[in-house]
């Protein structure tokens, strides 16, 4: 099986994406819900310290106009009570009053006036020449007849110039008189004037009809529905501030505070867009954003490597389950051979030592007299000499049969290497005949046991000498197993002068599942399961190979230390 | 059985047991032809009954049989006639079997198949030293 294909598959990348989103979900939610939180919190009490802020702002504003407007009705009259129209109707007395009062309050009142129950104004004092002017037909004068005092509204009038008037009605000898103060707009203007907050606040007052009370401010054009509305609804609670957020004519949205003046004739309303107002929240809602953005990024790579690191992990983990589960099928195999072999070679033992026997017993009563001058008496020796070859020969196949299979046992223990390569050997004499292929040995006489499984050993080297003969099996050759000692572990090289390892071949002969044989021929997991016995022990398992020339594998496994030295002697002694 | 009395300074007496039919009866011939006086028993209990009725310089035991293991028999023949020299024959692969006969007093072992002078020499061997 190709390795890449078994990690691109289904399973890996839905445990991928899996690890992935968990990761991600469980370490971004938190952050979104807690910051998300947070900022509605903090988007709350900033509303409501802006707007709070902004409601004082404008209640102080309509306060002040309210004194404003007041005082200046009080001055009036204070006026009508002081002087009676006699006087007042006298200009140079009027004009006395309008400096006194214009030393008092400064530039405010513009002009004073006396008016008549028809409408004519009888005296003016003031800048204008509106001696006699004719009012009878002007709303406000309409409306000043009805009530003992009343403030217009801010209108162009005879003169061309916005202002609004301050009006008392008195009665004198038995005519209605009116006497009319004017008011200067620019030094009324600047009580609202002077309210700007941040870059879009500004306030401005309108007259029931929605109308300008104030300067209008010409870079801004407000929406008119809000006011209206404020307006409509203003009716019943002449005393309230209200706050109203909108998304006013150029998209924007603004906020609106809005308070009635004069009882409820004016409404006096503060603008600002909602950006503008809330600044300090907007600069908080990027930080946050931008925290969550890159904290998200983070975790996403995080998330990334993580699950990525996590899956290589679990590949590799299946892998040497694999690995291994290969290896204990092929040991078990090998364990099985074995016991099958040593049942065979039992059972073949008795026949075989029979049909010795009774060739020995032919060879014995072929000594007798009477057969000592039989014509064929050579022949039949002969035959029996051979039987009784051949019946070693058995013998000693079955002896290395059962010394294979009394090797097939995992447990660790001292194990002569030099031993189990003859038995080797002899097992695959055979099946090199067969593919025209010499075994030679030049093994160490007094090599030094090694400490290991028997059957580890077995197995790497039938897998050594196994792949070598299927290298050479079309065109035979000499096979060289040397055993030596170098420094201090065992050195066994199996040489072969077959085809040779393709350089591209050599990088990955031992990574599991590489294999150049057929599919189904081989699990290519042969030389890594060697590779790995002999990592095991703290050995070596190299290649070197030249194309046609051949290839040698070189196994080392390091001595036990010290302590063999003195096992090794008596060993030594006894042979 | 005058014979064998006339022949019994040269002769050695001899217990084989092995449940091998055929093995036993050439292996008889044979080492009757170089003067062994064979009895042949073809499993343990046999040859307990055997040697109940007489007595046996040599046995030649096999190790693996089917009614009794050759241990057993062998601890038995050595309680019972401790005089009696036993050599074992076991099949190659076995040799721990042979060796923990010798703690119970085997005389020597061999594998199977066995060259026949081998087993001769042994069996001459063993009757020397009984003696």
């Amino acid at each position: 099986m190709d390795w890449n294909k078994f990690k691109s598959n289904g399973y890996y990348r839905s445990l991928t994406r899996n690890i992935f989103l968990t990761i991600f979900i469980v370490s971004i939610m938190p952050m979104v819900l807690v910051s998300g939180i947070i900022l509605y919190q903090f988007q709350t009490s900033y509303h409501e310290k802006v707007n709070a802020h902004l409601e004082e702002l404008v209640l102080k504003h309509k306060q002040n106009i309210d004194i404003f407007l007041k005082e200046k009705l009080s001055d009036i009259r204070f006026l009508g009570e002081a002087f009676n129209f006699t006087q007042l109707k006298d200009e140079s007395v009027l004009q006395e009053i309008l400096r006194n009062l214009q030393q008092e309050y400064g530039p405010v009142f513009v002009d004073l006036g006396v008016i008549n129950s028809y409408g004519l104004q009888v005296a003016y004092a003031g800048p204008f020449k509106l001696g006699m002017a004719l009012y009878a037909t002007a709303d406000w004068f309409q409306s000043a007849m009805q009530t003992d005092y009343f403030i217009s509204d801010v209108f162009l009038g005879l003169r061309g110039l916005p202002h609004f008037i301050i009006t008392v009605r008195k009665n004198w000898m038995g005519e209605q008189w009116i006497l009319r103060a004017t008011i200067d707009f620019v030094a009324f203007n600047n009580l609202v004037e002077n309210i700007r907050i941040g870059e879009t606040g500004f306030a401005f007052i309108l007259n029931r009809e929605g109308k300008f009370q104030t300067t209008q401010l010409l870079d801004i054009m407000p929406a008119k529905e809000p006011y209206m509305e404020f307006l409509k609804k203003g009716q019943g609670s002449i005393d309230k501030i209200h706050i109203v957020e909108k998304t006013g004519g150029s998209g924007n949205k603004n906020i609106y505070v809005a308070a009635f003046l004069k009882e409820g004739d004016w409404l006096l309303v503060y603008q600002q867009r909602s950006r503008d107002a809330f600044s300090d929240f907007e600069k908080a809602l990027i930080v946050t954003l931008a925290i969550i953005l890159s904290g998200g990024l983070g975790i996403i790579t995080t998330a990334f490597i993580l699950s990525r690191k996590m899956v290589d992990r679990v590949v590799s983990a299946d892998q040497e389950k694999e690995m291994m589960n290969e290896q204990i099928i092929e040991s078990g195999k090998l364990a099985s051979v074995g016991e099958l072999a040593a049942g065979i070679a039992h059972e073949i033992n008795n026949p075989v030592a029979i049909m010795v026997e009774e060739a020995g017993w032919i060879g014995d009563l072929l000594e007798e007299e009477e057969f000592q001058q039989g014509k064929n008496l050579d022949e039949f020796q002969r035959a029996l000499n051979q039987i009784r070859a051949q019946g070693r020969r058995c013998k000693e196949i079955t002896q290395k049969l059962l010394s294979f299979a009394r090797k097939t046992d995992s447990r660790v223990q001292e194990v002569n290497a030099n031993e189990l390569i003859d038995e080797i050997v002899a097992l695959s004499a055979q099946r090199a005949k067969y593919s025209n292929v010499t075994i030679e040995t030049d093994l160490q006489n007094d090599l030094p046991a090694l400490h290991m499984s028997q059957t580890e050993l077995q197995q790497v080297l039938l897998n050594l000498i196994n792949n070598a003969l299927d290298a050479m099996e079309k065109q035979g050759g000499t096979i060289n197993i040397s055993s030596k000692t170098v420094d201090s572990s065992v050195m066994i090289e199996v040489t072969d002068d077959g085809p040779g390892i393709p350089e591209a071949n050599l990088s990955r002969i031992f990574d599991p599942f590489f294999t150049t044989k057929p599919v189904g021929k081989g699990t290519g997991l042969g030389l890594s399961i060697c590779y790995g016995i002999i990592n095991k022990l703290g050995g070596q398992l190299e290649v070197r190979s030249t194309l046609n020339k051949g290839s040698v594998f070189c196994v080392r496994i390091p001595l036990p230390e010290k302590k063999d030295n003195n096992l090794e002697e008596p060993s030594a002694d006894s042979r | 059985m005058p014979e064998n009395e006339t022949n019994q300074a040269n002769y050695i007496k001899l217990l084989l047991v092995d449940d091998e039919e055929d093995y036993v009866y050439v292996l008889t011939n044979r080492l009757q032809k170089r003067k062994i006086e064979v009895t042949k028993a073809y499993s343990g209990s046999e040859a307990i009954q055997v040697l109940r009725k007489q007595d046996f310089d040599v046995a030649v035991l096999d190790l693996k049989m089917e009614d009794m293991d050759g241990i057993e028999v062998l601890k038995i023949f050595k309680k019972m006639y401790p005089e009696m020299a036993v050599i074992m024959l076991t099949g190659h692969g076995s040799e721990q079997a042979a060796l923990e006969g010798i703690k119970f007093g085997a005389f020597d072992y061999l594998t199977k198949p066995c060259e026949l002078d081998e087993l001769v020499k042994k069996i001459k061997d063993a009757a020397q030293q009984r003696g």
